[in-house]
């Protein structure tokens, strides 16, 4: 019995526990393995920026500057594997971690060893990744998306890329197995679903969506890899396969994956603007309703990624009505958020501006994904910049919004400190202004033509681009800010209650701040 | 405390963080290999190794804490919610492969050998079902269903009935007819890999039916392989819970482990079925 001991608060907080380096190798803890899978989300976040710099560098001026094409691409492919796959998902799993666990009264995540492994095949994955860079070849330059038959002919660094794919696979598994087992079975007695928080519901349906997609992503790069390796044919007309059948098998994934990137997020604003609009939330059964007619919805519209492959037109047809149709709970949702702020006595806070940022950007690239929706609309914008620029609204403007949000929001809980407010607000300031110098821009640059993934333009792109490069760099910087801010709020500053928000509610704000080892020592009764 | 008794936690564990290192070895050794860098091999062994000592660590861990009765109905509720999931995600790693299979079958193979594609720049290519593809100028024979296939067939619902069977025996304390049932469906699992093997290296050098015979070869492989690698799997999991009944494991109304792997060879046995409708029959 002593590989084990149940749990009892009393006994289990200072020794017994390796302290160091051990302690984060080792830990069963879920605030501890949130707290691992945020830095090096972070960490991502700043390996992609890193490489979106290289990108923007290039593209500051026209004409070929720093790169061969060959390394734009690849810094293209790899700013969006990383941002992807080791930014973003990684941080909403982050949130997951810490918040779900206090949120429905558990002590913990259901399988606490399960939990720490899921974390720890992250940074072997990105090594894989990083790596990629340095062997012969260089890394993958097929585009996130690593389509075939590019994909087929690229040197070993793909192939890393593969085994990268594969193990973040088995990790987004995991985790996502973890947090449906603990919504499910590790409840506060009294806490039925339809009383759980808004980021609970959206991380329950974010990770039923992963277990159903991410085995899909492993099929497509496993076919991808004995194609390359053992002379199958799946992507391959000479063997009665097909380049359009990997695009068929990744966006089966890659369209559910878009929601398992935003739907969090949808949980995380969710929680702020109730708070700061001193209202309870708007329609909390229709949201619930919402994310999962959205979630569900996700499975049927792959195909408006592949409208220029040469689909009969009833395809067409259907997956542009399935994809519109989206716009429908989405729209109830921003009808509710827009709701809950009516007539609330509002304030704005750090979370709450970069909720309200959200709010209005995010929307904004719901529209241009609307606009991308209509098939004869996509056929003309298809690779362009527009593209670009509309999931760079959602996906900045979108998650990473709404993961800045959930920081400033929880870190007095997470901390016991309040952290700089008027560092925060200058935080929101500068990231939207930056990310709409950047973005905003690329719309026009999208419907004049410019294709994207090419490292040179044509003159008449110059200025536009030259703008969209010092917003990226602004926006880069900016973050820097935010790490600032983080570690002033870590190391000290106002002493934060156990409520630091007057409007929260919800269990987490009755423990005290920062919130204890192990969350809830007896499970609350919820009424 | 009755509600402390509610949550268990264990304690912190060296066993993630050596699977992470194994996956490290194992992709780098994978990667090195297929692109015929010497040192491949043995970085992934390497990491298998690693990964083989992690799962008798850590596996280990869970079968003495289950016995010594630190694992309340919360914690088996929990065991029962993951592995259903586990196997949902496992449908869905097969429902790639099948679905990859019905495009080219339905969708790409006719494609080639029909309308302007087929006419210009296919025109000798018959489509049809099996099929290599219109590139490739060897021939093979398919792989027909009513030979072995069809005994593995008989042997895998089988297998379903004796685990079943052992099942009860467990359920009624009967570890005789526990242990027996477990050795039977043990003896029929690895005699549908034998078969198996016997059939690919008949397919290999018979029919000259390989991994890169196009369409069909290449569905036929990864589907079947794919699937016999869960058998083997399933194999090693029915194995090891042989073991822990010998050892006096599992009570009539406490074995998860034991149920997780009998649904685990369930689902095996299902996909077994819709690949013999699938690419043996039809």
């Amino acid at each position: 019995m002593e590989a084990v001991h149940g749990h009892d608060h009393a006994h289990d907080h200072g020794h017994d526990h390796p302290t160091g380096l051990m302690r984060w190798l080792t830990t069963t803890n879920h605030k501890d393995i949130g707290t691992m899978y945020l830095w090096f989300s972070f960490l991502m976040l700043l390996t992609g920026g890193t490489l979106a710099m290289g990108i923007r560098a290039e593209l500051f001026e026209p004409g070929m500057q720093f790169w061969r094409p060959e390394f734009f691409n690849q810094l293209t492919t790899m700013h969006g594997l990383i941002m992807v796959f080791g930014a973003i998902m990684p941080a909403f799993v982050g949130f997951a971690n810490w918040q779900i666990p206090m949120m429905i009264g558990a002590s913990d995540m259901a399988f606490a060893r399960m939990n720490n492994f899921s974390f720890w095949l992250l940074p072997p994955a990105a090594i894989l990744l990083v790596t990629s860079f340095f062997v012969p070849g260089g890394a993958t330059g097929a585009g996130w998306t690593l389509y075939a038959p590019l994909s087929v002919q690229q040197g070993m660094g793909m192939d890393l890329a593969i085994f990268a794919v594969h193990i973040m696979g088995a990790s987004s598994i995991m985790g996502s197995i973890n947090i449906i087992t603990t919504i499910l079975n590790m409840r506060a007695p009294g806490m039925t679903l339809m009383k759980m928080p808004m980021f609970v519901w959206t991380w329950l349906i974010t990770a039923y969506l992963l277990i159903a997609v991410m085995p899909v992503l492993a099929g497509a790069v496993t076919m991808l890899l004995t194609d390359r390796h053992f002379g199958t044919h799946f992507f391959n007309a000479a063997g009665g396969g097909d380049p359009v059948l990997y695009q068929h098998v990744f966006w089966f994934f890659g369209h559910p994956e878009v929601y398992i990137m935003i739907l969090p997020a949808f949980g995380i604003v969710s929680q702020i603007i109730p708070t700061f609009a001193r209202k309870p939330l708007f329609g909390y059964t229709s949201m619930v309703y919402a994310t999962a007619s959205i979630a569900i919805l996700s499975f049927i519209v792959w195909a408006h990624h592949m409208f220029v492959v040469g689909m009969p037109a009833a395809g067409q047809l259907f997956f542009m009505y399935a994809t519109m149709l989206i716009a429908v709970p989405t729209g109830v949702k921003v009808f509710n958020w827009v709701a809950t702020m009516w007539k609330g006595s509002m304030t704005f806070e750090t979370p709450m501006l970069f909720s309200v940022g959200f709010l209005f950007v995010f929307t904004m690239g719901g529209f241009t994904g609307l606009v991308c929706a209509i098939t004869p609309i996509d056929i003309q914008i298809q690779d362009t910049y527009y593209v670009v620029a509309h999931f760079h609204y959602v996906l900045v403007a979108g998650s990473l919004f709404a993961l800045f949000a959930g920081v400033y929001f929880w870190l007095p809980k997470w901390t016991g400190h309040m952290y700089d407010e008027k560092l925060g607000k200058l935080h929101f300031w500068l990231s939207i202004i930056f990310f709409n110098l950047t973005f905003f821009v690329m719309h026009f640059l999208g419907l004049a033509g410019m294709p994207r993934r090419i490292p040179d333009y044509a003159p008449q792109f110059a200025d536009f681009n030259m703008i969209a490069s010092l917003g990226a760099f602004g926006f880069g910087l900016t973050q820097l800010l935010f790490l600032y801010v983080v570690v002033k709020c870590i190391r000290g500053g106002e002493k934060a209650p156990a409520k630091p928000w007057d409007g929260a509610e919800g269990l987490e704000w009755t423990l005290p701040s920062p919130a204890p080892y192990h969350s809830f020592e007896t499970p609350p009764i919820v009424k | 405390m009755q509600a402390a008794q509610h949550y268990y936690i264990p304690s912190p564990s060296h066993w993630p963080i050596v699977g992470s290192v194994a996956l490290l070895f194992m992709g780098f050794g994978a990667a090195l290999w297929i692109n015929h860098i010497e040192a491949g091999p043995w970085v992934l062994v390497t990491g298998l190794v690693i990964l083989a000592w992690m799962m008798f660590g850590w596996f280990g861990t869970v079968s003495r804490e289950s016995e010594t009765g630190t694992y309340n109905t919360q914690v088996d509720i929990s065991f029962r919610w993951s592995m259903s999931w586990f196997i949902f995600s496992e449908v869905m790693f097969f429902a790639a492969f099948f679905g990859a299979l019905f495009y080219m079958r339905e969708l790409a193979v006719p494609g080639l050998g029909s309308g302007p594609t087929g006419e210009y720049l296919w025109p000798m290519f018959k489509s049809g079902w099996p099929v290599s593809g219109p590139g490739i100028e060897q021939t093979f024979t398919p792989m027909g269903a009513w030979g072995i296939p069809a005994i593995n067939t008989l042997i895998l619902l089988t297998s379903g009935a004796t685990v079943t069977w052992a099942h009860w025996g467990l359920k009624k304390n009967n570890r005789g007819q526990l242990n027996f049932g477990l050795f039977l469906t043990i003896v029929l699992g690895i005699s549908f890999l034998c078969l198996q093997v016997y059939e690919y290296v008949h397919a290999i050098h018979e029919y000259n039916l390989t991994l890169q015979m196009g369409a069909y070869g290449a569905s036929f492989f990864m589907l079947t392989g794919f699937h016999g690698f869960h058998v083997t799997m399933g194999t090693l999991m029915l194995i090891v819970i042989l073991f822990r009944c010998l050892a006096g494991h599992f009570k009539p109304e406490h074995h998860f482990a034991f149920e997780a792997v009998s649904w685990y060879w369930h689902f095996v046995d299902v996909v077994w079925l819709l690949l013999f409708i699938l690419v043996y029959w039809l």
